[in-house]
């Protein structure tokens, strides 16, 4: 696609029509924050009210796991970022390579993500469907795990909405839409990219890492 | 108190019936006086004015101030019973009021009060949110389940009030009203004398004690396994985690439903959890019986 | 006679000029536009659709109130009835009704815009806005749902045996739509507007839909979220606001109002920007006080983020905390306040004209400054205690969003009807619709504050008789406020087909949508506007400082 067809009708030229997109995205996170700051909220109160059972539950996460998926999702950053670098400079085959890369990281991070929740099925930890808590707060556990569930699950369908763009970048660079002068849309998935990271990284010692010291 | 709450509404309807009038007549007047009288008629432009914008800002925020602080005081006043009141524990299920004064006697969506006398409530639910209204008292309160939520009055005239349920419920939501009955406190002495009534209130919440085993452990002889409960209401506890609570009706209630929540300073928790075998009246009862237990030396002669 | 030609020469004219209704005519044209205006179009007949839906459960409410006794439904199909209703009419027409159709086809032209910034989202906004109807509809046919449009918990999450999922989730998908419309109009009106258009220069109409934008990015995700969470306490019995397991159904209400009280201003910001366009234009003067009215705009969306908790002032929140609410719910009122001074200073020495559009914009003015004194009585703590819950507080945020946003709603339809359909609505019926909405209205709901005031509590299928002579009146108010709405449905349907052409400028008005052709060609304007006079310059003079 040449740079006049990558401009939209409504707009006068491809300055404002990237301007537009990239602002767009921004005020998307914005909303995906709020989004996000509601469960934080929540989490926050019960876990002000039930510091011990939040303690105990998590010690029942698996924290090499979450350390390794820490480490593969902040690659896969890495990755995406030369990926928008790649796109700025035109290099089409670059961008390809590290798009592919980045979901591949994305997909090791979902499989691991998998095997935990099989680990908490396994092991009857998994609220409403199949618990069998036992211990001193069973029923403040049952409730971390709710949230445990609903954040990561939270976290994880964005990992896959992500995975599907990416998919959808991989095909247009393919076409061959970009170019030095047009690569928007990577630039935009990069930010979106980066942003569902960046809630793994707020979650990662919130649910893995915070309650680890409080003693039994 | 409802006289209170009423002097500030008739301020609130004064300011803002003078608010109103002088907006609809502004707009009525303008609107005749300014009327277009040719089609071609253009008239002069303003751009505004910062003097005008400060004064229509400022002055109504302070009357707003007024209101507030105003609202705030009775709000305030209202929300603390006084000491001695009289007290009488409300249980909200789908759809009606149980309400238990202290003697015994039991009320399903009627109360019996004497004037002149503080009455304070103290109100659990069952299931949902409900919310007790007494209209002509001007009072309200959410009773949400999970806690205790107390509200206060002191009736002035015998006579029937409206008792509704203010909060949404379900079903038979607008069915969940009643009667306040206010009488006079010789009235009310030959009503509490009356039948209707299975003992006082720390009577049957005596028994409960005895039967669900809690004076196995809970024993007033000696030491037990388990904290002596004498002159424990209205006590501060100290707990094993270092924190120190007040023994009220919230802290006891919880200490039944769910006792690994606090546990008392030197024990250990061997309590099982008696959530959904006892009744929020149940739970009420008992926390009558722990009351008494303050109140007299009674408690000492059980066993 | 002989000379008379075939077609009369407005017909002729529009003949040739093509415009965006007849460039193409095929259902695909309509169903897959990415037009702004064909958009806008779509969102007007659907929320009609829902608003008469609504507008039936209102009737057979108030039908129902008639007598003290439940007498025409049973109470549990009351409580459907009235929940329907709230549902319906906030999530389904307040919230998109002038931003979505309004704002929809006014602001690409306001701006001097081919269209929004993402004309493709904005269809899909729409078909969001469709698939909430749909699952919404669903609820409805299948039984309804009866946990009252604030899905309280626990009765929402477990004690209620109806559609509360099905409901929730069309809410939530609806929400989503909302999200987008507002996205695409923050980025549009930041980077599409014409050269010269700077931002003391807009529209005050715009500036009212940049702050409603604001609320519905920002708030309607949280609202989403709190759904989701009801959603799977419903779905997995788990206990995330249920006491019995660990939760707290409290904070399930102060996420709820985190966005529902934002909501509500949602539902009324648009309403004020239609007047302040309205206002200058039938009274040929620019708004009063220009940079407050546009600020105030802005004003209350920021404020309106932090009085959530004044819908807790009897839950058993704390005592602080609703004191901390309440000071904030006056700082609230003082932007809402200027609004209605700045426009009453502008009819001063103006030269009105009575128009259908004007006559709402009296009424807004009469109705939102009642209804926003009496959200001065709600926020007093003391009193609050009182009247929460009761018909008082229905009484006022009817005042509000109905006598506020509805009247400026098929204010703003009238004002821009020409435009959209290029004809003229029949004036004297016109007008006589808005006396009939205006009377209407204030029979209905009048009688609600006293009613809230003795203590009748809202949600009441049966009443104790006393209440009745005051339900009786708000009764009939509803039917004439009934015949009020239907009147315009129908001659504004009569006028597309039997109604005089309208020119490109009926009223005289400035905007830039008033300078292009009506109906508008496909993108707006023939070539971008280069804007070098304030929007509101309605004289030659210059403007004069006070």
């Amino acid at each position: 696609m040449s740079e006049a067809t990558a401009l939209k009708h409504q707009f006068d030229d491809l300055e404002q029509q990237k301007e537009s997109s990239t602002m767009g995205m921004w005020i998307f996170l914005a909303t995906e924050i709020m989004f996000f700051g509601g469960m934080f909220t929540a989490y926050t109160m019960y876990r002000y009210l039930y510091p011990e059972a939040f303690g105990e539950a998590s010690r029942h996460m698996n924290v090499l796991v979450g350390t390794i998926n820490t480490a593969v999702l902040i690659c896969s950053s890495l990755t995406m970022a030369l990926g928008v670098r790649a796109a700025q400079l035109g290099e089409k085959r670059m961008v390809t390579r590290l798009l592919l890369a980045t979901m591949f990281l994305g997909l090791v991070f979902l499989a691991l993500k998998g095997y935990e929740y099989h680990e908490h099925w396994v092991d009857q930890m998994a609220p409403g469907f199949n618990y069998a808590m036992v211990g001193q707060h069973p029923r403040e556990i049952e409730l971390l795990f709710c949230f445990y569930f609903i954040m990561t699950g939270m976290h994880a369908l964005h990992m896959v909405i992500g995975e599907c763009l990416l998919t959808h970048l991989v095909i247009q660079n393919h076409r061959g839409d970009f170019s030095a002068g047009y690569y928007s849309p990577v630039d935009v998935v990069g930010l979106y990219w980066h942003f569902v990271d960046l809630v793994w990284i707020f979650l990662f010692p919130l649910l893995y890492l915070i309650g680890q010291h409080v003693e039994k | 108190m409802s006289g209170e709450v009423d002097a500030l509404y008739i301020f609130l309807l004064v300011v803002s019936g003078i608010m109103t009038v002088a907006i609809f007549l502004a707009v009525t007047v303008f609107a005749v006086k300014y009327r277009r009288r040719s089609p071609d008629e253009i008239p002069k432009p303003f751009a505004g004015s910062l003097l005008l914008e400060t004064t229509w800002s400022v002055v109504p925020f302070l009357v707003m101030l007024v209101m507030c602080a105003w609202g705030a005081k009775v709000y305030f006043d209202n929300s603390v019973p006084p000491k001695g009141a009289l007290e009488i524990y409300v249980v909200g299920h789908q759809w009606m009021w149980k309400l238990q004064h202290p003697e015994g006697q039991r009320e399903i969506n009627e109360l019996h009060v004497p004037t002149g006398r503080p009455i304070k409530l103290t109100m659990a639910t069952e299931d949902v949110i409900h919310s007790f209204f007494i209209p002509a008292f001007r009072i309200k309160k959410d009773v949400v389940p999970g806690r205790y939520s107390d509200i206060w009055f002191q009736a002035t005239k015998p006579g029937n009030y409206h008792l509704f349920c203010a909060e949404y419920c379900g079903n038979s939501h607008s069915a969940m009203i009643g009667w306040i009955h206010v009488m006079e406190p010789a009235d009310y002495e030959r009503w509490l004398s009356g039948p209707g009534g299975m003992g006082s209130m720390a009577s049957v919440g005596e028994r409960l004690f005895q039967q669900m085993g809690c004076s196995t452990c809970h024993r007033f002889d000696v030491q037990g396994r388990c904290p002596n409960l004498t002159g424990l209401y209205g006590r501060s506890v100290e707990l094993k985690d270092g924190r120190t609570v007040i023994a009220n009706d919230s802290y006891i209630r919880e200490s039944i439903l769910n006792p690994k929540a606090k546990i008392v300073y030197g024990f250990d928790n061997i309590m099982p959890t008696f959530q959904g075998q006892i009744s929020e009246e149940g739970v009420l009862q008992l926390i009558a019986y722990i009351k008494s237990l303050s109140k007299s030396d009674r408690g000492t002669n059980v066993q | 006679m002989s000379a008379t030609p075939l077609v009369n020469p407005n017909e002729q004219a529009s003949i040739e000029k093509p415009n965006y209704l007849n460039a193409e005519h095929s259902i695909k044209s309509w169903l897959m536009t990415t037009d702004h205006k064909r958009i806008a179009i779509l969102y007007l007949i659907s929320i009609t659709l829902f608003f008469f839906l609504g507008g039936l459960f209102a009737v057979l409410i108030r039908i129902e109130l008639l007598t003290p006794v439940g007498d025409l439904v049973s109470s549990d199909m009351y409580n459907r009835l009235f929940t329907m209703h709230g549902i319906i009419m906030v999530f389904l027409f307040l919230v998109p009704s002038i931003p979505a159709v309004l704002g929809n086809f006014v602001i690409p032209m306001m701006i001097g815009a081919r269209d929004l910034a993402f004309p493709k989202i904005n269809l899909l906004s729409w078909y969001l806005y469709m698939a909430g109807g749909i699952f919404t509809l669903y609820a409805v046919v299948a039984g309804g749902v009866d946990t009252g449009w604030t899905f309280y918990t626990p009765y929402s999450s477990t004690y209620s045996n109806s559609y509360v999922l099905s409901a929730a989730t069309g809410v939530f998908i609806a929400g989503f739509s909302s999200i987008l419309t507002g996205l695409n109009f923050i980025v549009s009106i930041h980077k599409m507007r014409a050269p010269g258009l700077t931002w003391g220069k807009l529209p005050l109409f715009i500036w009212s839909l940049y702050g409603t934008s604001l609320i519905q990015v920002l708030g309607t995700p949280v609202l989403a979220i709190t759904l989701t969470l009801l959603g799977i306490e419903r779905f997995a019995h788990v206990g995330i606001f249920d006491p019995a397991l660990g939760g707290d159904p409290v904070l399930f209400q102060h996420m709820f109002w985190f966005y529902s009280h934002p909501a509500v201003y949602i539902m009324i910001l648009p309403g004020m920007g239609v007047v302040s366009e309205v206002v200058a234009c039938f009274a040929r003067k620019n708004v009063f006080g220009y940079g407050f009215v546009a600020g105030s705009s802005i004003a209350i969306a920021v404020l309106g983020f932090l009085v959530w908790g004044h819908h807790l002032f009897v839950s058993g929140q704390s005592i602080y905390a609703g004191m901390v609410f309440s000071v904030l719910s006056y700082f609230v009122a003082v932007p809402s306040a200027i609004k209605v001074f700045n426009w009453t200073a502008t009819l001063h020495r103006g030269s009105i004209s009575y128009d259908t559009p004007m006559l709402y914009a009296f009424g807004f003015i009469g109705l939102f400054t009642i209804g926003g004194l009496t959200g001065l009585f709600l926020a007093s703590l003391g009193f609050d205690v009182h009247v929460t819950d009761t018909y008082f507080v229905i009484a006022h945020f009817h005042y509000v969003m109905v006598g506020g946003m509805v009247m400026a709603y098929l204010g703003g339809i009238h004002f821009w009807w020409p435009k959209i359909s290029g004809r003229m609505y029949p004036e004297g019926w016109a007008k006589l619709a808005a006396l009939t909405v205006f009377l209407g209205f204030n029979l209905t709901f009048f009688p609600q504050f006293i009613l809230g005031y003795l203590g009748m509590p809202r949600r009441y299928h049966a009443y104790p008789p006393e209440f009745q002579v005051l339900n009786v009146m708000s009764t009939a108010g509803a039917s004439i406020l009934a015949v009020g709405y239907l009147m315009p449905l129908i001659y504004l349907i009569w006028s597309i087909k039997y109604g005089r052409r309208a020119p490109a400028n009926p009223w005289g008005a400035r905007g830039l949508e008033w300078e292009t052709s009506s109906p508008p060609p496909t993108y707006n304007f023939e070539e971008t506007p280069i804007v070098t006079e304030d929007t509101f310059k309605y004289s030659r003079e210059e403007v004069e400082v006070v």
